[in-house]
């Protein structure tokens, strides 16, 4: 006999034959009869007999459209590595509509509480001064930001976005467990599983008919560009993420792209005179509106949490100077606490004059003495949390605990009675969750629903739908994604058949095609700058080690003499330490492996691919998948730690060949707009002083000495194969300083470096609008004037001594262009006052 | 009655290892005019010029002074002074005096609906944790033995405070700007920020309201000599909040009741609402501090001083007297 009735004019789904309600608890599906809800007709109607083939093949389908959109949740120390793809259920939830007109309204009622409470408590505190709140959980909470007391935010609205959890009791009723009100998550991935399932189930969807969501982020938009305190100008709104490493960046970035807001971090974004702005490669742009991502204590190092590394210093006089909308205000997070429920409803009838629709679960503060005995008295019916949210302490189900883990739970609540809070035990309702089982391909699991409200000018609008969170396995309490639950799309039945708008934006016209990207975030230059500095000194480092480890290997007199002379390069270029005062010379392998993996030391090759590492990290999303692969392997070669000079060089080789594919990236794989000048003048300019202080090191030795050092100089330039062919001799003065800093043709030379740079840094100044960094064409006069005749005979001393500070003075002029470029286009500061000699 | 006037010359100087290239700084260096103190004059001097400078005041009424620098420097050097008028704190009518602790702590403590007075409404705001000072069962008990069964709170306070300045030791090499009160509670060493928390914790664990006070004390030089410029710093003690009296200093470093030697620039939670200069930086890498303040009575300043060595010359007049009101109605 079939568990599960369905009415007389359609056959029970044969994914149903097996399903089995939880006894005591609210199944989402059915009725207390067994039969399926009313709501869900329409769905299993057209879903009609379909088989768990194919409805298998639906699942692969949404999880490889998961894999291929790159939906990703954070989990900290999960093994799958840090982003781990989302995961959504191949059921939908669907609501009823009477019902979710209900829950809507209470959801926009509370928003408009918790607003109201907000501004009071920011304040007036007229609900402390008539004891409807203890002062505990306003003055005693880590939520309250005393900065932020007595700032008006712009139109004295502090929510604008507000999320709210619902779990339903056996009874049908909803209550409220958790209020989020600071930057709310969830919405976006809301988004993207109804992207994803609505495709999955399209007859389906439109025959509930279900609504669509897309009126709410346009609302949400509107709302906050008309809210924008911009006077006349156009409103630049951002969305202001902590990072990649947050859980739910991929939210961040989604969200960004929706709403066609930039995504910036805290280092994006400056305040000067109380007005903040964007740094971009074309200069500082006025932001008018902050949408954040990030918590209320990490927004201004400057005034709230001093140890933030992720904010943005001044961010609160800019709101206290009314220009700049942040959303939520800051200090929003407050209302996040579970102690306040209790309060609500008087609260209620005394802000808004009317009674709280939707009631919060059961919960008791036990700041307050009669709570605290009824508390420990009924443990075992109650979940018991903290106070203040933030604190990193899961809920603690009484009924789980036992003897002497019971007795310290008692004890740590009376120790501090205002920290906890218990809230009734609330069984969860039960939904069907498909899973890889032909038997029974539907099993029940707990859910609860995520909310969401935007404020508008007509008060808050909810969005027709939710994120339906569900418990990672049959029989768990707790609902999670940091413990690994699953989502399902949440479908909510219209009245009338929805227009079919699409949830995409409308198609681009052929006059929104672009060339290059606006408002390019300053920090994405200066990467790519840096990438092209870290790894063109990662090439050169290398190559002085292999040529020094090879030598090291030979052991005779001429290794001898030709490993001195590289030991001072290496010095000259910092990939070794300075000599100390009055040291002996280093023999054999010493300071040649630190050289090679230590990577705390500066200018070390493991320092140098550690630093091109952390640049290509923060461009992950810019780069192709195998530059992406290649610049992720790049450290591998050294992980072994090399020990012998025979390994050193088999592990120099690989990281040579690497920085040459990265090269070849470079030239041939990366998009060639403004972004693409800055990787490549990074490259050049750094080429160019390793270059020209390497040549210094033979043109300042002593005569004899400085023909020993010839073949290792051709060496490490990458150029003895040019010589070779050319010249088939030893080699001579006169012909490798022509190959290389007069040739043109030789790509190591140093001509070719200062054409480049002729050429690149014009498009840098253009692409940028901003000044042409200076004196690049004085170096290409002094290279002119050289004459290269007087090292055709033996003994040029003077002539090398003049040569070498004219090397000195084109290192200048490259250490003064990268200083323009990087107050210019990243950092956006005033020159210093006195210059910074780099020799 | 009479009242001292104090010239304060308190210079910061940061010198920073690599150029900072843009940084924001909040100085808390001028002193709150009070029912018994007033500051005539208040001048910054401030070098390099800031690129931006405004004033504020903050959530607890204290005055601060947001600069600016968007242009290279190495070094920044922040020199501020003042006059500031003290007349003796008003005396403590017997009638509140006369409360217990617990009387006062069950006062403070919040009655489902009941309205609660506007000043019990500001002290609660003190009654609490704050991100430097954690209340619990071990401050609990050390204060214990001060606040005794129906004792008195003023005697209480005074009491606690003393002990405090007895067992414990000061020095300044014990504990740095992060050190957690339970340290110092554990090994009976530290400085007047120490001490102050400490006090704090105690009374906070109690129930009880008290606020952290920041600001310059007069010090004498050992007799015989003569007053060093430079030789002072700047200063921390405790203020408790007693129902119909207001907040009754203690400072528990030197175990005395401030009066008109302590010069109070502002208060907050704990050191973090109150520190004198707070700033973020670009670039910079290490930094060295300095930190020199010199107290000077008015008749000294000759002594001390040549002409054109200050900011500011002494005011014209003699010290006024500050019409003495109930400290409770400037609680904010």
């Amino acid at each position: 006999m079939n568990f599960v009735t369905v009415p007389s004019d359609f056959k029970l789904p044969s994914i149903l034959e097996n399903y089995r309600p939880v006894s005591g608890r609210f199944d989402e599906l059915l009725n207390d009869q067994n039969r399926i809800g009313k709501h869900w007709q329409p769905f299993f109607r057209q879903l009609g007999q379909t088989t768990t083939d194919t409805l298998d093949q639906k699942a692969q389908s949404v999880a490889a459209a998961i894999a291929a959109d790159g939906v990703t949740y954070n989990v900290y120390d999960d093994p799958r590595g840090i982003a781990r793809p989302w995961e959504v259920d191949l059921l939908p939830l669907v609501l009823q509509a009477t019902e979710w007109d209900q829950l809507a309204a209470a959801v926009a009622q509370r928003a408009t509480l918790l607003d109201k409470v907000l501004a009071d408590l920011y304040g007036p505190q007229s609900l402390l001064t008539e004891g409807l709140l203890p002062p505990a959980l306003v003055f005693g909470q880590p939520g309250f930001k005393w900065p932020c007391q007595g700032v008006t935010p712009p139109g004295g609205r502090y929510l604008h976005f507000y999320a709210v959890d619902l779990a339903r009791s056996p009874d049908g009723h909803w209550w409220v467990i958790a209020d989020r009100t600071q930057a709310p998550s969830g919405a976006g991935y809301a988004l993207q599983n109804r992207m994803v399932i609505s495709r999955a189930f399209p007859s389906a969807f439109h025959s509930l008919p279900a609504r669509n969501l897309a009126d709410f982020f346009r609302d949400l938009q509107g709302h906050l560009s008309e809210h924008a305190p911009s006077g006349p100008d156009t409103p630049l709104c951002v969305l202001l993420t902590p990072g990649r490493y947050n859980e739910t960046y991929f939210e961040h970035v989604f969200l960004a792209r929706h709403l066609g807001f930039p995504l910036v971090e805290g280092q994006d974004l400056t305040v000067r005179n109380d007005t903040v702005y964007l740094k971009t490669l074309q200069g500082l742009r006025q932001i008018h509106v902050i949408f954040r991502r990030l918590d209320d204590g990490f927004c201004d190092p400057l005034e709230l949490r001093a140890d933030s590394v992720l904010g943005v210093p001044g961010l609160l006089g800019a709101v206290r100077a009314g220009k700049v909308l942040v959303a939520n205000a800051l200090g929003s997070g407050l209302m996040e606490s579970a102690a306040m429920f209790g309060f609500l409803p008087g609260i209620a009838e005394r802000l808004l004059g009317e009674p709280l629709t939707m009631p919060s679960v059961a919960t008791w503060w036990c700041g307050e003495p009669p709570a605290l005995e009824w508390v420990v008295e009924h443990l075992d019916e109650l979940v018991i949390k903290p106070s203040y949210p933030g604190t990193g302490t899961e809920p603690v189900f009484g009924h789980q605990l036992k003897g002497r883990n019971r007795e310290a739970l008692i004890e740590q609540i009376r120790a501090q009675p205002h920290a906890y809070v218990a809230q009734e035990w609330v069984r969860l309702s039960q939904a069907p969750v498909w899973r890889r089982d032909s038997q029974q391909p539907l099993a029940a699991r707990s859910i609860g629903l995520r909310l969401f409200a935007a404020a508008t000018a007509d008060g808050y609008t909810v969005m027709p739908g939710a994120l339906t969170r569900v418990a990672s396995r049959d029989g768990a309490e707790v609902i999670s994604m940091q413990r690994g639950g699953l989502s399902k799309d949440t479908w909510v039945e219209a009245r009338r058949p929805a227009r079919r708008v699409p949830l995409t934006k409308p198609r681009l016209s052929i006059d929104d095609l672009l060339t290059s990207e606006r408002d390019t975030p300053s920090r994405v230059g200066e990467n790519l700058f840096w990438m092209g500095r870290h790894s063109e000194r990662s090439e050169m480092t290398s190559r002085i080690l292999r040529a020094a480890f090879t030598r090291l290997a030979t052991n005779d007199e001429e290794s001898e003499e030709a490993l001195t002379g590289l030991r001072a390069a290496g010095r000259r270029l910092g990939i070794l330490p300075p000599l100390a005062p009055k040291a002996k010379p280093e023999v054999g392998a010493s300071g040649l492996l630190e050289a090679l993996i230590n990577r705390d030391q500066p200018g070390s090759l493991a320092y140098c691919l550690q630093a091109l590492a952390l640049n290509a990290s923060q461009l992950r999303d810019r780069l192709s998948t195998d530059n992406w692969h290649l610049l992720s392997r790049l450290e591998l070669p050294l992980q072994s730690r090399p020990s012998t000079p025979d390994k050193a060089i088999g592990a120099l080789n690989q990281v040579i060949l690497d920085c040459i594919s990265l090269g070849g990236f470079a030239m041939d794989d990366i998009t060639r707009d403004a972004d693409w000048c800055f990787l490549i003048a990074g490259r050049r300019l750094e080429r160019l002083i390793n270059l020209c202080s390497l040549l210094q090191v033979p043109l300042q030795a002593k005569e004899q000495q400085r023909d020993t050092m010839l073949e290792w100089l051709l060496e490490v330039t990458n150029s003895s194969i040019t010589y070779r062919t050319r010249y088939r001799r030893a080699p001579e003065l006169l012909p490798v300083l022509h190959l290389l800093i007069t040739d043109r043709s030789n790509t190591h030379a140093v001509a070719f470096q200062i054409v480049q740079l002729q050429r690149d840094l014009p498009e840098i100044a253009n692409a940028t609008r901003q000044l042409l960094p200076p004196d690049i064409e004085l170096a290409a006069q002094s290279l002119q004037q050289l004459d290269l005749r007087p090292f055709a005979e033996p003994g040029a001393d003077q002539a090398c001594e003049q040569l070498a500070t004219t090397l000195g003075e084109i290192i200048r002029v490259c250490y003064n262009v990268a200083e323009q470029i990087q107050r210019q286009s990243f950092s956006h500061t005033a020159g210093q006052r006195t210059r910074w000699n780099p020799a | 009655m009479y009242s001292s006037r104090y010239h304060v010359r308190h210079e910061t100087t940061y010198e920073y290892l690599h150029p900072v290239s843009e940084s924001h700084h909040l100085l808390r260096l001028t002193p709150r005019d009070l029912p018994w103190q007033q500051c005539l004059d208040h001048r910054l001097l401030i070098d390099p010029q800031p690129d931006l400078q405004r004033t504020f005041v903050d959530s607890f009424g204290n005055h601060i002074t947001a600069i600016q620098f968007l242009t290279d420097h190495n070094r920044l050097e922040v020199s501020s002074e003042c006059w500031v008028d003290l007349a003796p704190r008003p005396t403590v009518e017997p009638g509140p005096a006369g409360q217990s602790w617990e009387q006062v702590r069950d006062q403070l403590r919040y009655q489902a609906g009941h309205p609660m007075a506007g000043d019990t409404l500001q002290a609660a705001a003190f009654r609490f944790s704050s991100p430097l000072i954690p209340t619990g069962q071990q401050y609990r008990t050390y204060a214990a033995g001060s606040f005794t069964p129906d004792r008195r709170l003023t005697e209480a306070c005074q009491d606690l405070m003393l002990r405090i300045y007895q067992e414990f030791t000061f020095d300044n090499e014990a504990t740095d700007v992060s050190t957690p009160v339970a340290s110092v509670l554990k090994q009976k060493r530290g400085v007047c920020q120490d001490f102050a928390h400490l006090m704090i914790a105690c009374l906070r664990s109690l129930g009880l309201a008290a606020r952290y006070v920041s600001g310059y004390l007069l010090t004498n030089p050992p007799a015989g000599e003569a007053r060093l410029v430079g030789a002072d710093a700047t200063h921390a003690w405790v203020s408790v909040f007693v129902p119909g009296a207001g907040w009754l200093e203690f400072d528990p470093t030197n175990g005395v009741t401030p009066d008109h030697a302590h010069i109070i620039l502002g208060w907050g939670r704990d050191f973090s609402d109150t520190t004198p200069m707070r700033g973020v930086l670009l670039g910079g890498g290490e930094h060295k501090l300095d930190i020199a303040v010199t107290v000077v009575p008015e008749a000294e300043f000759e002594l001390i001083y040549d002409q054109g060595d200050t900011l500011l010359t002494k005011p014209e007049g003699l010290a006024a007297n500050p019409a003495v009101q109930t400290p409770s109605a400037v609680n904010r």
